[in-house]
Formats: structure tokens, sequence, C-alpha cells
């Protein structure tokens, strides 16, 4: 419960938000991860195997990315978000390179 | 590990995302609560330096268990949630009923 004197949660810190109370769990609705997804963690997975990046550097990436487009993108889109900035943020790739 | 199972802790109040960019484990909703170590589950290198790819001291994290009631504002009198936290996030704290601690912390 925050109080006037508590600041507000960061964007993804949803723990306790009424905004995202659970709902019920539809058992019909297929399961993440899809196809997109497999192939980003596939992703994920190579980059840390080659020391690359961690899962912490990638939640901090997650977590860094602007409210409007964070609630905007699908999870597996914010993986890819903040992995692509992590890969320009240390250089093995140019920003250039990601623009379609 | 400070900390033995029983001990009473406050989560510290604190709010470093408004410093700047970092990586925090400890929820917004745990800030300045009063909760029970449960049990110490080892000592880990800490998250908030690897999110930066830093040199990662391993600290103690405990099982701290908290009263829902008072946390969320809902729940029955017994439920209570279990939650993994760091020790640099724990001071000690007097047995109490879990308010929130007044002021903010340095």
């Amino acid at each position: 419960m925050n109080d006037e004197t508590t600041p507000p949660p960061a964007t993804h810190d949803l723990g306790g938000s009424m905004r995202f109370r659970c709902t019920p769990v539809d058992p019909e609705d297929d399961a993440p991860p899809d196809a997109f997804g497999k192939r980003v963690d596939a992703l994920r997975q190579l980059l840390s195997q080659k020391g690359l990046m961690s899962v912490d550097e990638l939640r901090r990436g997650i977590e860094a990315i602007p409210e409007a487009e964070y609630h905007r993108l699908g999870y597996y889109e914010r993986w890819l978000r903040s992995i692509s900035g992590l890969m320009v943020e240390k250089g093995v790739v140019a920003g250039t390179e990601l623009k379609p | 590990m400070r900390f033995a199972a029983g001990t009473p802790v406050r989560i510290r109040r604190d709010f470093p995302e408004l410093r700047g960019p970092c990586h925090i484990r400890t929820p917004h909703y745990l800030r300045g609560l009063d909760g029970t170590v449960e049990r110490p589950l080892g000592a880990y290198p800490n998250p908030e330096d690897l999110a930066f790819a830093r040199p990662a001291a391993r600290v103690p994290l405990y099982h701290v268990r908290f009263e829902q009631p008072k946390l969320f504002g809902e729940g029955a009198r017994g439920d209570t949630l279990l939650v993994e936290v760091f020790e640099h996030w724990l001071e000690e704290a007097e047995p109490s009923d879990g308010r929130r601690a007044a002021g903010p912390q340095a």
C-alpha cells in the first residue's frame, strides 16, 4: 500500500498494483512462448553462452524501456528490445545495423 | 550471514530507481515494511551489479515472510507472503505489526 510520501513504482515493478490485479487464467489460451518468443530466447541463450550478456543485463534493459513503449510491446518483444539495446551499448553491433 | 531464522527485519525504505538507471530485486511494495527472516538461502553475486556487467560481490539472500493483509489490504489473518530479499536491503527491526517505517532513509 502506498502513502503520500512514497514515490510511484518503476514501470516494470507491478507487484501489488491494483491496475494489474490478477485475472483468472484461461486454460484454452496458448501459453507463451510462441515461435517468435522461442527465437528470441534462442538468441538470448547464444549471446549468454558467448559471454556477451547475462539475464541480469536482460532484465535491466527491459526495465529501462520507456513506459508507453513498455506497455505496447509484448513479452518477448521487450526481450528483443533489451537484447538489441545491450548489443548496441556493448558495441557488438552498430545501431544503424538494426534499423529496418 | 547477518540474520538468523526468526529475526524481525525491516526492508530499507529506499528508492534507488529515483536516482538513475538501476536494477533492483526488492519489490517496491515491500520498502519500509517489517517481516521475519524465514531462512537464509546462501550467498549469490549481487544482481544490482551483474545487471551492469560490473564485478559482483556475493551477498547473502534470505526468505523473508510478511503478513499479506497489511501488504495489499486484502487476505485473511494468517495469510503470508514469502519473498527473497538480499541482505543489503534488510535492517534489524523490533518485533512489530508490520507498519511502514516513518521517513526516508539513506
